[in-house]
């Protein structure tokens, strides 16, 4: 657990960075600061391992003041990642990640054998291992600075902007992956961010702060886009919340999904028989959708690629309420597509039922 | 008569060439040492950069000659004690050091020092492992410099009479010969050629993380 007390940062030129912060920061879950710039995210999260010294108040690590630890000690206890990596640009990429290690003491042979796990762990092929970092993307310098942060197995991870110097669809990957190695590892993570998107995407909790380095408001991204506290939160977390907040509703069976018509590639046009609207949903041998097909615009008698609409997506049984109205939205037919596990058909969902469903959830809880 | 001369004095131009050897890395190794601490004080502190840098660019302007001159007063040598020429030529080489330590270590990312501050490097840790090894290609490039300009200031020595590839020189004045002169010139290009490829090399070989693309 990482306890902001009442911590305030203000600079000999009069500057208030952070003012009056209190906060906790749950063990084993993702604390997300949010905020314009200027709000003091930055400065509070490195107040944390007292890269910055706070004017007033204290920081405790499990009760712990920070300030009675020895700086070096209470660092080697905190991994940190910063944006673009910051990686040591004379050392290979696992002697990046086993640098730490080393320095406390391990042997080469051992520090390195857990780097190379670590690089497994973070998505990274073994044949990178023995690059420098000038000669990796930027996405794979982050991967690198994830497994270098987790070399000592600290509880404790900060993350300052770790995904903001990357392009959209890599920062979308490095983001899902992180997901899914936190739901393994459970740090006590504190991330600075200035994307309300990434914040609503990965925290536990969202902190935002305005202008000045006050808190506005401290609660679940669900909470937050639901119940924002006043005018700057509603504003900060933008126009489309309401659209966003679906992203934290669970499909559930209230929603009814009916069979689907399917036709497969290379089937003859004469043994589609009658179908209840002109889009009819295509599937290769196991079942899985591969794309929609305009009936009265099949080019010759043979199903072909080339008569699919691509412009569907589609959504899984466990996915949002967001999920499944995108995927209505984006299909020709209005049919949301749902998918198993095994990305196997279970049917379709028309946007009329979805929107039906979201008006009566709403009913049923008036404050959401 | 050329080829002549060279192979008769061919004892005391090896004698010479040696000395200059010496007498230039010496005071070359010497200076680099005196200017790492200089110049991790000049980066440490934004404020004293400017007197230190400063004051030690400042040292060049004194002329060789002048220094060899006073330099026995000061240190209580002979004249031709040649302990005072290491003493000059480490003096120059502390001068075009200290700027060159400072900015290399300047010059390393700053994310790459915060990274090592925020994962527990002591000072002196970041400092040896992180900093210095990558303020080499900086370090190398002004010691390239420092060495082929001690290979010819070390030849004003000889007016003081002591023994490196300047004899040459006056000696080939006094006697108005040429082949002396132009050996001892041709003996310094080809030694300041020399010791610039092997801190090209030294520098490669110590940095082999550096992009290929960069050509020295």
């Amino acid at each position: 657990m990482i306890f902001f007390d009442a911590v305030s940062k203000m600079y000999p030129d009069g500057t208030v960075a952070v003012d009056n912060l209190s906060l906790n920061a749950p063990n084993g879950k993702l604390t997300v600061l949010v905020g314009p710039s200027g709000c003091g995210k930055t400065t509070s999260m490195r107040m944390i391992n007292r890269l910055i010294a706070p004017s007033s108040g204290t920081i405790s690590l499990d009760g712990v003041d920070t300030q009675s630890m020895n700086a070096v000690q209470l660092r080697r206890k905190i991994g940190y990642v910063i944006q673009n990596a910051g990686l040591f640009p004379h050392r290979t990429i696992v002697d990046n990640v086993a640098a730490l290690p080393r320095l406390l003491g391990g042997s080469r042979k051992q520090t390195r054998m857990h780097a190379m796990e670590l690089l497994e762990h973070v998505g990274l092929d073994s044949s990178f291992a023995s690059r420098y970092p000038w000669q990796l993307s930027g996405g794979q310098q982050q991967r690198v600075g994830v497994a270098r942060a987790l070399a000592t197995d600290p509880p404790y991870l900060l993350m300052d902007e770790p995904f903001s110097a990357v392009d959209p669809i890599v920062r979308a990957q490095l983001q899902d992956e992180f997901l899914r190695l936190q739901a393994d590892i459970s740090k006590t993570i504190v991330l600075v961010t200035h994307d309300v998107d990434e914040a609503l995407k990965l925290g536990d909790q969202v902190a935002v702060l305005r202008t000045g380095g006050t808190l506005a408001q401290v609660a679940s991204p669900a909470d937050l886009l639901a119940h924002p506290t006043d005018a700057f939160v509603a504003d900060f977390v933008g126009s489309a919340r309401g659209y966003r907040a679906l992203g934290f509703v669970n499909t559930d069976d209230s929603i009814p999904v009916t069979p689907e018509q399917t036709v497969t590639l290379g089937q003859h046009t004469s043994t589609i028989g009658r179908t209840p609207s002109r889009w009819i949903l295509a599937v290769n041998a196991v079942n899985q959708p591969v794309g929609w097909v305009d009936v009265e615009l099949i080019a010759g008698d043979i199903i072909s690629a080339s008569d699919l609409n691509l412009s569907g997506t589609v959504t899984s049984a466990a996915g949002s309420v967001r999920d499944l109205l995108n995927s209505a939205l984006a299909s020709p037919s209005s049919r949301a597509v749902m998918i198993d596990s095994a990305g196997a058909l279970r049917g379709t969902v028309t946007l009329h039922d979805i929107v039906s469903a979201i008006g009566q959830a709403k009913e049923a809880r008036p404050n959401s | 008569m050329t080829v002549d001369w060279i192979w008769s004095n061919l004892p005391r131009i090896t004698e010479l060439t040696l000395n200059h050897i010496g007498l230039t890395v010496i005071p070359t190794i010497l200076g680099l040492i005196v200017a790492l601490p200089l110049g991790w004080w000049a980066h440490r502190s934004r404020r004293s950069y400017p007197a230190i840098v400063g004051a030690a660019s400042l040292l060049y302007t004194v002329p060789s000659l002048a220094l060899f001159v006073i330099l026995p007063q000061i240190l209580g040598t002979r004249i031709l004690d040649p302990i005072n020429v290491v003493v000059a030529l480490t003096v120059y080489t502390i001068s075009l050091l200290v700027r060159v330590v400072a900015d290399g270590l300047n010059s390393v990312p700053h994310e790459t020092v915060q990274a090592a501050d925020a994962m527990g490097y002591r000072a002196w840790q970041r400092l040896v492992l992180v900093e210095l090894p990558n303020a080499i290609p900086v370090i190398a490039a002004g010691l390239r410099i420092a060495v082929v300009s001690n290979v010819s200031i070390l030849t004003m020595a000889a007016l003081l009479g002591i023994p490196q590839l300047g004899t040459l020189f006056t000696q080939g004045f006094q006697l108005r010969l040429y082949v002396p002169l132009v050996t001892g010139i041709l003996l310094c290009v080809a030694l300041a050629i020399a010791f610039d490829s092997l801190i090209v090399w030294l520098g490669r070989l110590l940095t082999p993380w550096r992009q290929k693309t960069v050509t020295a």
